[in-house]
């Protein structure tokens, strides 16, 4: 049985990132990415990076939103690009997006029973009136709403969270087999923001859905995931078990990330403490450096950093792509299927 | 940590504060009689959900409120009598800057995109009449540059040149040039990294030692919070909750809305936990009778539902505003 999805060695360039006076130059916003979802077990994959890592641009390849640079997005073994009407038909059925604006998602002019039943009409999901009902109202009652208090009402009259649990609920109508949400919990309050995480993985429990959760908020990944993928400019820093990659990083970028996040403990001397660190001019960092990418900012950059470091294997289901570990076996073609499968047991 | 907080001075005296914004539905009461007092060289945290209305606060003290909106009662004084709600235009203008000075959200935004970071600043100083050539101010640009971790040189670069991390240093430096006594903070950090966050919040907290001035910092952030501030104050539905030290806050809060907040957060120590704060947040337009949290609170009492709370003392430096701890008026006295 094919992977349902499959990313292999995907890159994606941008032409032009040059200003009007400026030369011309190539923006490599992913570079040789590679992650593979399986049909027959659910799991749960945050990709996590700052901005400019190049998240979301993995996320529309793996969408079919835009094409690959290189590499190749595979569903159910078919190239996306490829795939025949029907194809395409049971892809956008089976692969469902939840994107981080839950105000723009929403046609103002038209109430939001607009986007729960256009699924259920374009899609032929239900025979009857009847039936299209029943199904709005358990999709709605699955993401903690109560249908009496949403349908009928215009997205104006409706907070954040309702808006951002209607979306979820427009998604698990398609019955999908992989979700992927991108920063869906980054525009609604911090109150709500646990209901929201708490559907999600309720849907991954319960109706056995994968999810590829898009972040840079590593707390909420450490809540919600089983693996991490940390993104830095692009390229895989840092993969792994998400309890491995969060509790014990070893790549110098994890650690630092991890490091900066405020925690919610006030004894902390996180505004005190003086950060190892070199000052970088970030005006100066050649964004398409051919070498490791966060050579310039790390205090370990060694000669060796010039070239681009593969996946290392740092502990049991983690590997990060640093040349502190290559004493320790790389990863054949950098693929993350076995790094993660090594957790489970 | 200093937790001298009781024995100083009083640097602004809010009380009373009240923006009110007004819509074809009605009325909103965007800040709802706030009482707070700021003291000299603290740094203070105020916290609440998108529509808490501490944004709006922020805006009052720079009197930056537009129509609809309006300042529809309070004072808001400083040590020296001066009360910001009732300056002129012209004082307002001489007091911004030179007493109380904005660090934006989005520096994105705030910095003019055509002209040189330098020369916006010595613009903005002579704006205030400072005295001094041009060269004098700049070197003064320059000095402020090198303050907040910039090079000197930042001061020749036009704003799309810098970083987002570096746009928000420059903002910082625009906003000390005139050594204000309250710096008011918006989220400075919210469109920045992590990495970059914690060590522009450095940056602040030095320089709100070096001046020794007061830092009211605005945000939803709690981890920053916690982090940065002193004190902190919780808003809800434009009334303040709660007040006291971040330590109180965070470890033993008393209003049911801050317990709950504070459960809410996060963190690295528990996975596939959700706790979130039932219920939805409340219409300015249509607020609750009585208390505007009972509708969510899970301690709600019959009498929350009539009476409103006031924002009373419950430990040392601690105050909050919740029926929990007033005695019912009608109860026998025991």
């Amino acid at each position: 049985m094919p992977p349902l999805l499959e990313a292999r060695h995907i890159r994606k360039v941008f032409a032009g990132g040059g200003g009007l006076f400026s030369e011309n130059t190539e923006t490599v916003a992913v570079d040789d990415f590679t992650l593979t979802i399986d049909a027959d077990k659910p799991s749960f994959t945050t990709i996590a990076g700052e901005s400019g890592s190049g998240k979301t641009t993995v996320a529309r390849m793996l969408l079919g939103v835009i094409s690959p640079s290189d590499g190749e997005v595979l569903y159910n073994g078919q190239n996306v690009s490829g795939l025949d009407k029907g194809q395409m038909r049971s892809f956008r059925q089976d692969v469902q997006a939840i994107f981080q604006d839950p105000f723009e998602v929403y046609n103002p002019f038209y109430k939001v029973d607009h986007i729960l039943t256009t699924p259920i009409r374009k899609f032929a999901l239900a025979a009857s009136q009847k039936e299209a009902d029943e199904q709005i109202d358990v999709a709605l009652r699955t993401v903690g709403l109560r249908p009496e208090e949403t349908l009928g009402r215009y997205p104006h009259q409706l907070s954040g969270g309702q808006r951002q649990r209607i979306t979820i609920a427009r998604a698990l109508l398609l019955k999908p087999k992989l979700i992927i949400a991108d920063e869906p919990v980054s525009m609604v309050d911090a109150s709500l923001r646990a209901t929201i995480l708490a559907s999600l993985h309720k849907l991954y429990r319960d109706f056995d859905i994968s999810f590829i959760y898009i972040t840079h908020d590593l707390t909420t990944a450490y809540q919600v995931s089983e693996n991490i993928v940390v993104l830095y400019h692009g390229t895989v820093a840092e993969a792994g078990d998400v309890e491995q990659v969060i509790k014990n990083p070893q790549h110098p970028y994890t650690r630092e990330l991890i490091h900066s996040i405020p925690v919610p403990d006030p004894g902390s001397a996180w505004i005190e403490e003086q950060v190892e660190e070199k000052q970088v001019d970030e005006t100066e960092v050649d964004e398409n450096l051919a070498g490791c990418r966060y050579a310039p900012r790390c205090i370990h950059a060694m000669d060796k950093c010039e070239k681009k470091p593969p996946l290392y294997r740092s502990g049991v289901g983690c590997a990060a792509s640093c040349f502190l570990y290559d004493d320790q076996e790389s990863l054949a073609g950098g693929d993350l299927t076995k790094i993660f499968s090594e957790s489970d047991v | 940590m200093s937790d001298s907080g009781q024995k100083k001075e009083v640097l602004l005296d809010i009380s009373g504060l009240e923006v009110h914004f007004e819509t074809r539905r009605g009325i909103a009461r965007a800040v709802n009689k706030v009482d707070l007092k700021l003291y000299k060289g603290e740094r203070f945290g105020l916290v609440g959900e998108s529509g808490s209305g501490k944004t709006t606060m922020i805006l009052a003290l720079l009197r930056m409120i537009k129509t609809p909106g309006f300042i529809a009662g309070g004072k808001a004084v400083f040590d020296d009598g001066t009360d910001l709600l009732q300056l002129d235009t012209e004082q307002v203008r001489q007091t911004r800057l030179k007493r109380v000075a904005m660090v934006p959200q989005g520096a994105m935004n705030s910095l003019n995109p055509v002209m040189r970071i330098g020369d916006q600043m010595v613009l903005t100083m002579r704006e205030h009449d400072e005295p001094g050539d041009k060269d004098e101010l700049m070197q003064r640009v320059e000095s402020l540059m090198e303050k907040v971790g910039l090079k000197p040189e930042a001061a020749s670069y036009y704003p799309h040149e810098l970083s987002g991390g570096m746009k928000q240093r420059a903002c910082i430096a625009q906003a000390i040039c005139l050594n204000p006594q309250l710096i008011l903070a918006d989220e400075p950090t919210s469109a920045l990294d992590v990495v970059v966050q914690r060590q522009i919040m450095q940056t602040l907290r030095q320089l709100q030692l070096d001046l020794d001035a007061t830092v009211l910092l605005v945000g939803h952030d709690m981890g920053l919070m916690a982090q940065f501030a002193e004190r902190v104050g919780i808003m809800y539905g434009g009334k303040l909750v709660e007040v006291g030290t971040v330590s109180d806050i965070f470890r033993n809060p008393q209003h049911p809305y801050t317990q709950l907040l504070i459960s809410s957060i996060p963190s690295f120590e528990k996975r596939g936990d959700f706790k979130g704060i039932p219920g939805v947040g409340l219409s300015l337009l249509d607020p609750p009778s009585g208390c505007l949290f009972h509708p969510r609170c899970p301690k709600a009492m019959e009498r929350c539902a009539h009476n409103e709370p006031t924002l009373r003392q419950v430990a040392a430096g601690q105050m909050a505003s919740c029926l929990l701890y007033e005695e019912e008026h009608n109860a026998p006295a025991s």
